[in-house]
């Protein structure tokens, strides 16, 4: 990792060192918990100070020198309670040594705190906090805030994801080389979860959960210098990159949400494109392809179409083909029934829905009736594209998306006129 | 995913009267209690967003703009009016969660310590958009 920079400003320094620092906290006094709490403390107390009083000399050894002193603090006052921890221990604890801090491994910890942060035996909703603040270096008001919850709620959850940790007893350390490329995923869908939760509600009012999807684009860059050999977190990298190029194109100003085909592409973001289309060709050819790194390459083939018309769908169609055999996801055979409808007709996509509809998974789910809407525009059958496009906003959870969805309807039915609209 | 859970109640002096102001004192503190202890696990579990109860329906006015949209207020409403008296809104990881936090909201003890099984309404709050539109 590269030293961090003097002229960074404070709040990016004090997020790229928070890991180091707790890896160091960590290895030091065995309690994760704790320390995670120290270092927590000691950055908003750097956050406070560094711009009065001007950075220190060494602002990671400033860090870990008042975590540690947090720590003994907490150790003195734990003590006093079960008056069993020796003075002698505390007083060692209050005077690191600095060259210790300097050349205690630091690549690593990064590593093994997102393996820990990750874990399976978490939640989803915890392990996003947890990962935010202990890797990712966000206070709790400024994850509960991305999430929009009260900064309490968060606080609880990120308590209650530590003690899970805890009582697991997930050591700090690497996992075995066995268990190590599964983890591995495990931290990487966490990873893609931060990106989507806040790509899926950066649009309209809501831009500084935008946030969300820089710091996932941070921490999986993180994650692919440390793994460089790992073609999923190369691919998830790319895969951010090249979704995330298009995020000025995807809501007009007032918020109302624009599919990719009616995108103005000129808005797209260039130079973010060229970098993910450059991390995936020299990904793809290592050859151990995975879902990230085939949705990464679907969206490379939009982003490199300078006009709607000019996709390649049969590009994208053989994609979806091979995620289809991969993943067994839903949404994914939606996507692929959408590909086989722009290579093929409407008919072909609109046949695939068919045999969809068995799955319980999709049977009732909004996008079973938006697809269908859109392939029946598609085929001519107006009447029957309103129908699903009301079906459809009636059963989405979001907001822009069903608002989207009833202007596609009002748009189809005004064109039909009031007589058909009785059918 | 975020939910509002809705608890009501029925307009009217008779409803109203059947209601919790008739109740002995130690069922009172009882329910207080249990809504008390409820939120509580809520914030603990760090599930909530929020929580309201709400002035009673005799307070309530219905208002709709007139003229220049000066406000013109009503407030008589029909017996069988069901009005909102209190809600919460909660952040969980799926449905079937937000309907196990109903139920428990739901068998509030009410006389005698009996739940009460009152019915809560239970809706999405809905959010940003998906992924992507093609």
């Amino acid at each position: 990792m590269t030293r961090p920079s003097w002229d960074v400003p404070i709040e990016q320094l004090l997020r790229e060192l928070t890991p180091l620092v707790l890896g160091t906290v960590v290895r030091r006094f065995r309690d994760f918990a704790a320390a995670e709490d120290a270092v927590q403390e000691a950055s908003l107390a750097a956050a406070q100070d560094w711009p009065r009083q001007g950075l220190p000399e060494n602002p990671r050894a400033w860090l870990t020198q008042v975590a540690f002193r947090r720590m003994a603090d907490h150790f003195r006052s734990e003590s006093a309670r079960r008056r069993r921890e020796s003075e002698v221990a505390l007083e060692a604890a209050y005077a690191p040594d600095s060259t210790a801090i300097e050349t205690a491994p630091q690549e690593d910890d990064t590593l093994v705190l997102l393996f820990m942060c990750c874990h399976p035996a978490l939640t989803p909703a915890s392990a996003i906090a947890l990962t935010l603040r202990a890797v990712g270096g966000l206070t709790t008001a400024e994850i509960a805030r991305a999430f929009l919850v009260p900064e309490a709620t968060m606080a609880q959850r990120i308590s209650r994801a530590k003690q899970s940790i805890k009582n697991s007893g997930i050591p700090f350390q690497l996992p075995t080389s066995e268990e190590r490329a599964q983890r591995l995923r495990a931290v990487l869908h966490v990873l893609y979860l931060i990106f989507n939760e806040g790509y899926t509600s950066s649009v309209g009012p809501e831009l500084r959960r935008s946030d969300l999807t820089q710091e996932a684009l941070r921490l999986t860059r993180i994650v692919h210098n440390l793994q460089p050999n790992d073609t999923e977190a190369a691919g998830l990298l790319a895969l951010m990159l090249l979704t995330d190029a298009r995020r000025r194109a995807r809501a007009s100003a007032a918020g109302e949400l624009i599919p990719l085909a009616q995108q103005d592409r000129a808005l797209w973001d260039r130079q973010q494109i060229a970098e993910g289309v450059a991390l995936l060709s020299a990904t793809l050819p290592k050859g151990s392809v995975g879902p990230y790194q085939l949705q990464a390459a679907i969206a490379a083939v939009h982003d490199e179409a300078s006009r709607a018309e000019d996709t390649d769908w049969p590009q994208i169609l053989a994609l979806y083909d091979l995620l289809g055999r991969m993943s067994d996801n839903p949404v994914v055979r939606l996507n692929h029934a959408i590909a086989a409808a722009m290579v093929h007709g409407a008919a072909k996509g609109l046949e695939l829905l068919d045999t969809l509809k068995l799955d319980d998974r999709l049977a009732d789910h909004h996008r079973m009736d938006a697809v269908r809407a859109h392939l029946l525009e598609r085929a001519g059958d107006r009447a029957g594209a309103v129908r699903h496009y009301r079906a459809a906003a009636g059963k989405t959870g979001s907001l822009p998306e069903r608002n989207y969805l009833l202007t596609q309807a009002a748009r189809l039915s005004s064109e039909l006129g009031p007589m058909s609209e009785q059918e | 995913m975020k939910f509002i859970l809705m608890m009501g109640m029925k307009a009217g002096k008779e409803s109203m009267s059947k209601g919790i102001m008739s109740w002995p004192k130690q069922d009172i503190q009882a329910h207080i209690g249990f809504m008390m202890a409820f939120n509580k696990q809520l914030k603990e579990a760090g599930e909530l967003v929020s929580a309201e109860g709400l002035a009673w329906p005799d307070q309530a006015k219905l208002v709709r703009a007139g003229e220049d949209g000066i406000p013109i207020t009503d407030g008589v409403f029909p017996e069988s009016k069901e009005f909102l008296i209190g809600y919460w809104i909660i952040d969980v990881e799926s449905p079937e969660r937000a309907y196990q936090v109903a139920a428990r909201a739901s068998s509030a003890p009410g006389p005698g310590g009996a739940p009460l099984n009152m019915p809560i309404e239970v809706r999405q709050v809905m959010s940003g958009p998906p992924e992507e539109l093609q």
